[in-house]
């Protein structure tokens, strides 16, 4: 959102960095000045709680790579020796494991708001593209980092995760062998497991930037999906939503803390404090939750599909699954934002949440009798919205009108709050 | 009709992360395995010392001659939260065992508080070769390694109510799930004992105690306790717990401070905020 910038220095250091590095003026307009819409409800918080937990990650996990050794007979043992001995390292390394789980919570509610209320439509393409993005490096992330304290699930879902690139036709071996650094998983995975994900937080921290920066130029979408019209429908950011964020951030600390401080080890798996044993292998092999509909995606492709077998169909599901969200802006035709105004979209819209709380249900399951068929279902369904539904519901779909603006469904909200229950949904 | 879908909203979003770990785990046809009530449950949980005390003497004179347990230090056991034996005990103990040690003469001299505790074989194949092929798994953290599983949708309270039971649960039960004769249809290899909660129900370690098979001195404040199989069977779960977790006590103090300290922090954030927003028609 172009805006005149209101900075004057306020003495003549200030003025000399001014003219040299205009930082400071760049710092108001940005972090302060920047006009937000003034109806963006709690769901919108969440972008603020990802920064958070981002730094939380990478402040707990700096401290924790201090105390830790990656070398696969002394890995498990650093862990709990980081656990026993280490000052306060009980408490950090669960921040650290915990932290994870919660920040996909966070990351899946922030993309679940964005499908809701179209925040990846133009102009906001790029600013979308770069979120998925960011969203891949957290799951290589998060994955990379599954698998440093050496237990079994930590070793066997490295093994089967690599082994899914190993499907690729031609490339996949050699791609395979230098993901492992030989020809199964061993120390030299360990190794550049730990490098890369000491590497990968910093390069998710420089696509935040271009996140932010691709936020900035059209500025925030809101819940009524009607862009801004004037500056009275806008606050400045500060302190407007820096306070309303910091808020949100507190109370997101609460179950946070709950599951470090009372239950550090549930969101786990038990199987994860037996060091990693190539020679045994556990009953079921599961994925930490985050991973798990897209697990499920992976394990619902077991048949052929022509020339294609059933191993490579199923990488390819898998990786189409993230990869169809690169292409969301385009596939949803519909002209209207919000999805309050959609009378149809929300249907499918709350019917593709439930299926996919239903994948990760079914990631956990079994793969055998009734689950493989409801898994089935759920991953024609996942697919069937973004390529079927969004692309169609535009062109049948008849909208509810529009509020004008911002503002008038500010008023509408406040003289006739019962009269108004489609107003009624932007509230907070 | 916003808080309604507000509420379904979270509703699903809490449903997606608090599911499934707990779903995850393995579901081996083992009968349920009882949630027993502990001292260190729950957010004020916290170790009974007369009970890790106890628990030591079986883990001592019972586990440890055929269990590892490389991550337990002799001066763990003297330190705040554990079982709380005197540092001159801890010291006469660690003297009793023999430490391998490459620099001293012989190879060996007596422990001190700062040893670990010393593994019962060499190897793990001269640990198998005593134990008819199966390896008693090392100790350090078994009560962590082990857990339970309750069907949908019981399982989605344990996040309410931050259940981290389970291997001491699990232990419990094993060490009271044994059957001298195993039920009709079912063979057990020669070597192994049939129980009830062990997967596969063969398990290569013999029932390892029996009511009265240890004799429990009178604890300090006078207190006696059962000496029961079910006793010993509870008392070495929850030494074994600590032996696995042990700043627990710690852990969930700060927990308590940190919870209070948010509540109060975000009450404030909440006025700060809505005083703020009350001039913006939003």
């Amino acid at each position: 959102m172009a805006h005149e910038s209101s900075y004057v220095p306020g003495n003549a250091v200030e003025k000399w960095i001014d003219d040299r590095l205009p930082i400071i003026r760049w710092s108001k307009e940005h972090l302060m000045d920047y006009p937000t819409p003034k109806n963006l409800n709690y769901w919108w918080t969440f972008g603020a709680i990802l920064a958070f937990m981002l730094v939380v990650q990478i402040v707990t996990g700096i401290v924790l790579a201090m105390h830790y050794t990656p070398h696969v007979s002394l890995a498990f043992d650093s862990v709990e020796h980081i656990r026993r001995d280490v000052n306060g390292g009980r408490i950090l390394q669960a921040v650290h494991a915990v932290g994870a789980s919660m920040f996909f919570a966070a990351v899946y509610i922030h993309m679940f708001r964005g499908l809701y209320f179209g925040s990846y439509k133009a102009p906001r393409e790029i600013l979308w593209i770069l979120g998925v993005l960011i969203f891949v490096l957290m799951v290589t992330t998060a994955f990379m980092g599954y698998v440093l304290p050496w237990g079994q699930m930590s070793f066997w879902a490295a093994t089967v995760i690599t082994n899914i690139l190993g499907a690729i036709p031609v490339l996949g071996e050699p791609i395979l062998q230098l993901l492992r650094g030989g020809f199964a998983v061993d120390n030299a995975t360990l190794n550049r497991f730990f490098s890369l994900h000491y590497l990968l937080p910093f390069v998710i921290a420089a696509v935040v930037a271009l996140h932010i920066w691709a936020l900035h130029v059209p500025g925030n979408n809101n819940p009524i999906g009607v862009e801004v019209k004037n500056s009275r429908e806008t606050v400045p950011f500060h302190p407007y939503y820096t306070m309303k964020d910091l808020y949100a951030v507190v109370l997101f600390c609460i179950p946070f803390a709950w599951f470090v401080f009372f239950a550090p080890d549930l969101l786990g798996h038990p199987d994860n404090y037996i060091m990693a044993n190539s020679q045994v292998t556990p009953t079921h092999i599961v994925p930490e939750w985050y991973f798990l509909p897209f697990y499920a995606i992976l394990r619902a492709i077991d048949f052929n599909i022509f020339f294609i077998d059933s191993k490579l169909g199923g990488v390819i599901f898998f990786a189409g699954a993230i990869l169809v969200l690169f292409f969301v802006p385009w596939l949803d035709t519909s002209k209207v934002r919000s999805g309050s105004f959609r009378p149809v979209f929300k249907w499918f819209y709350w019917l593709f949440v439930i299926n996919f709380v239903m994948l990760t249900w079914l990631g956990s399951a079994p793969a055998e009798g009734i689950y493989v068929l409801i898994a089935k279902l759920c991953t024609a369904y996942y697919f069937i919205y973004f390529l079927v539904v969004l692309p169609l519901l535009g062109r049948f779909e008849k909208p509810r009108p529009l509020p004008e603006s911002i503002t008038e469904s500010v008023l509408a909200k406040h003289k006739a709050p019962v009269a108004q229950p489609a107003a009624a949904a932007t509230t907070h | 009709m916003i808080k309604t879908k507000s509420i379904i909203g979270a509703l699903l979003v809490s449903l997606l992360f608090a599911a499934v770990p707990a779903a995850a785990q393995d579901a081996h046809a083992a009968p349920e395995i009882k949630k027993e009530a502990w001292s260190f449950a729950g957010p004020f949980g916290t170790y009974d010392r007369n009970q890790l005390q106890r628990g030591f003497q079986v883990f001592k004179e019972v586990c440890s001659s055929c269990h590892s347990a490389h991550l337990l230090a002799f001066r763990n056991l003297s330190e705040p939260g554990g079982p709380e034996f005197t540092e001159g005990q801890v010291k006469a103990l660690a003297a009793s065992y023999e430490i391998n040690d490459p620099e001293a003469a012989g190879g060996k001299r007596p422990g001190i508080a700062a040893d670990r505790w010393p593994s019962p074989f060499a190897s793990e194949q001269d640990a198998r070769d005593a134990n008819g092929g199966a390896l008693p798994p090392d100790m350090s953290v078994l009560a962590k390694a082990r857990g339970t599983t309750q069907p949908f949708p019981w399982w989605i309270l344990n996040y309410f109510t931050a259940y981290a039971e389970g291997g001491p649960d699990y232990i419990h039960a094993l060490l009271n799930g044994y059957e001298e004769t195993p039920p009709e249809g079912v063979t057990i290899p020669d070597g192994k004992h049939y129980n009830h909660y062990f997967p596969g129900n063969a398990i290569g370690m013999a029932p390892p105690l029996s009511d009265g098979a240890i004799t429990y001195e009178e604890a300090a404040n006078g207190t006696t306790v059962p000496q029961t199989l079910d006793q010993y069977s509870r008392d070495v779960s929850a030494f074994l717990m600590w032996v696995a977790e042990p700043h627990l006590v710690e852990r969930k103090e700060a927990g308590m401070r940190v919870m209070v300290f948010l509540v109060v922090f975000a009450a404030l954030m909440f006025l700060v905020k809505r005083k703020l927003w009350a001039r913006v028609e939003h």
